[in-house]
C-alpha cells in the first residue's frame, strides 16, 4: 500500500499484519523444503522438526486472524483496504494448508523409518525433490507478489502451476512402472504417490495466493479461469 | 473533468439532473452535474465539506431561491418535467419534494400541529381524517408509540432523535414523492441514528429518497446508489456495493478509504 491513510495508525496496522503474513509464508515454505529433505535423506530428526513447526504455524494463523477481525471491527475498511484484509484471511488459510501438506510428508517419513523400509528400495527421490523445488519456488514467487502487490508476478505464478502438474503426472507414470516391475515396492510407492500429491497441492495453494493478489489490486475475482482468460480479464 | 459521468442506473429515474451548474454569486459551486436519481431507491451523496452535495440537494427542490445571490442553470426533470424552468408554484414543487435538515426544526407548536400544519396548506381535511393522517405519519416515522399520549405537548420537548423523526413525519404527512434528507443524523446518537436509518429503509417502498451524509458508513448502510462529489464535480456515481468495494476512480477510493488529504 503506497498511499498513506489520514490515520498513520491504520497504515501501521495494515503493514504490520502484511508482514506477519509474509513471515508465516516464509516459515511454511521452509517447512515444505525440510519435509522433502527429511524424505530424501530418510531423516527422522528433520521430520520431527517439521512437525514441531506445524504447531507454530497453526498458532500464527489463529493470531493473524484475531488481529484481522480486530482491524475490521475498529476500522470498517472499504475498497482496496477491505479487499486486502479479505485476501489476507484467505492467504493465511492457504498457508496453513501448505503447512499441513509438509506435516503430512514428515509423518510419512516417520512411518517409513519406523516400519524399517529399506533405503535401497528404488524410489524416484530426485524427481520428488525436483517437484518440491518447483513448488517451493512457486510459493516464494507468490509471496513475493503479495509483498509487492505485483499483478504481473501473480500472473506468472498462475501460468507456472502447470509445470508442477506435469511433473506430478510424470511421477505417477514412473511410480506405476516401478510397481509393475517390482511388486515389493507397491506399498512404499503408494506412499510416494501421496507425497507427490501433497507437493502438487502446495503449487495449487500458491496459485490461490496469486488469485487473491489479483483480487486485491484489480478488484476482479479471477478464480476458476485458465491463466490465459485471467490475463485478458486483468489487462 | 468529463461533462458526462457514466450513468449506471437502469431503474426508472424519478429525478434527472442535466448539465446542472450552480453559482453563489461568482462562485461556481456545481459544475455540469448529470445524474439520475432512481425511483423508490435511496441515493446517497458523499464528499468532503464544500464539495457541493448539500447545494445539489437544495437545488433539487429550489430551496436556493430563497436567496437572491444564488442561481442554477441546466435542467432538473421530475418525471420528465423541468422544475427549474417550471412556472408552477414553488410551494407545490416542495410539496412533491420534501426536505429534512441537519438540525431538527420542530415548529413552536404541539406535536399534533407540527404534522397538521403542512397538511392544512394543501388540503382541507375533516378532523377525523386529519387525526388519521397525523397518526399515519407518526407511525411511518416510527414515533407514534412514543408520543401518542402527548400529542398536545410542544414538539420542542422531545429528544433530538424524536424531534428529527417528527420532522420526517411532518415531511411525509403531505405525501411527497421525493424526500431529501440533509445530514439527518449528524446531531443524533447511534440509537436514534439506527431508528432513522431503519425508517429510511421503510420509506423507500413509497418514496424516492436522497440523503446527504458526512458519515460514509451511513451511506454504505442505507443507500442503493452513492454519488461521490468533490469541489463541485460529480466524480463517481454507481451502485453503493460497487462503489464501496471496487470504486472505478482512484479519487473515490482515496476518499472512502481515508487517504484523502
Amino acid at each position: 500500500m503506497t498511499d498513506k491513510h489520514l490515520s498513520t495508525q491504520f497504515d501501521a496496522e495494515l503493514s504490520g499484519i502484511s508482514t506477519r503474513v509474509l513471515e508465516m509464508g516464509g516459515i511454511v515454505e521452509a517447512q515444505v523444503a525440510l519435509a522433502v529433505q527429511a524424505l530424501t535423506t530418510f531423516s527422522g530428526d528433520i521430520a520431527t522438526t517439521v512437525l514441531q513447526t506445524e504447531e507454530k504455524v497453526n498458532a500464527m494463523e489463529v493470531d493473524i486472524d484475531r488481529n484481522l477481525h480486530s482491524i475490521i471491527a475498529r476500522r470498517q475498511p472499504t475498497a482496496r483496504d477491505l479487499r486486502l484484509l479479505i485476501a489476507i484471511s484467505k492467504t493465511i488459510a492457504n498457508l496453513e494448508r501448505v503447512g499441513d501438506e509438509a506435516a503430512r510428508i514428515a509423518r510419512t517419513v516417520q512411518r517409513l523409518i519406523n516400519s524399517g523400509v529399506s533405503t535401497r528400495l528404488r524410489l524416484p527421490m530426485s524427481d520428488l525433490a525436483f517437484e518440491a523445488e518447483l513448488a517451493t519456488a512457486l510459493l516464494r514467487k507468490a509471496l513475493d507478489a503479495f509483498a509487492r502487490l505485483d499483478v504481473e508476478k501473480a500472473l506468472e505464478v498462475l501460468k507456472q502451476d502447470d509445470q508442477i502438474d506435469k511433473e506430478f503426472d510424470g511421477l505417477m507414470r514412473k511410480l506405476i512402472t516401478y510397481m509393475m516391475e517390482d511388486p515389493r515396492t507397491i506399498s512404499t510407492s503408494i506412499d510416494m504417490v501421496f507425497v507427490a500429491k501433497a507437493i502438487e497441492r502446495v503449487g495449487d495453494h500458491a496459485k490461490n495466493l496469486a488469485e487473491v493478489i489479483i483480487y486485491v489490486v484489480k478488484g476482479t475475482d479471477v478464480r476458476h479461469n485458465t491463466p490465459e482468460a485471467v490475463e485478458t480479464m486483468v489487462r | 473533468m468529463d461533462a458526462k459521468v457514466d450513468m449506471p442506473v437502469t431503474e426508472k429515474a424519478k429525478l434527472s439532473v442535466r448539465d446542472l451548474n450552480f453559482y453563489y454569486g461568482n462562485f461556481h459551486a456545481l459544475k455540469n452535474i448529470n445524474l439520475d436519481i432512481p425511483e423508490n431507491k435511496v441515493t446517497a451523496f458523499i464528499g468532503p465539506s464544500g464539495c457541493g452535495k448539500s447545494t445539489l440537494l437544495r437545488t433539487l427542490n429550489r430551496m436556493f431561491e430563497l436567496y437572491p445571490e444564488q442561481r442554477a442553470e441546466g435542467k432538473i426533470l421530475l418525471d420528465g418535467n423541468d422544475i427549474l424552468s417550471s412556472r408552477e408554484d414553488v410551494s407545490l414543487i416542495r410539496a412533491k419534494i420534501g426536505m429534512v435538515f441537519q438540525k431538527p426544526t420542530p415548529f413552536p407548536m404541539s406535536i399534533y400541529d407540527n404534522i397538521a400544519f403542512g397538511v392544512r396548506l394543501f388540503e382541507t381535511l375533516p378532523r377525523v381524517e386529519m387525526d388519521e393522517r397525523v397518526e399515519w405519519a407518526l407511525k411511518k416515522a416510527a414515533l407514534w408509540t412514543e408520543v401518542k399520549d402527548k400529542l398536545n405537548q410542544s414538539g420542542s420537548g422531545l429528544s433530538g432523535g424524536q424531534q428529527q423523526r417528527l420532522c420526517i413525519a411532518r415531511g411525509i404527512a403531505i405525501k411527497p414523492e421525493i424526500l431529501l434528507l440533509d445530514e439527518p443524523c449528524s446531531a443524533l446518537d447511534p440509537i436514534s441514528t439506527g431508528k432513522i436509518e431503519e425508517l429510511i429503509h421503510e420509506l423507500k417502498s413509497d418514496y424516492t429518497v436522497a440523503i446527504v451524509t458526512h458519515n460514509m458508513q451511513q451511506a454504505a448502510r442505507c443507500s442503493d446508489y452513492t454519488a461521490y462529489m468533490y469541489l463541485g464535480d460529480l466524480i463517481e456515481f454507481g451502485p453503493t456495493g460497487d462503489l464501496f468495494m471496487k470504486p472505478k476512480r482512484k479519487d473515490t477510493e482515496d476518499y472512502i478509504t481515508g487517504r484523502f488529504g
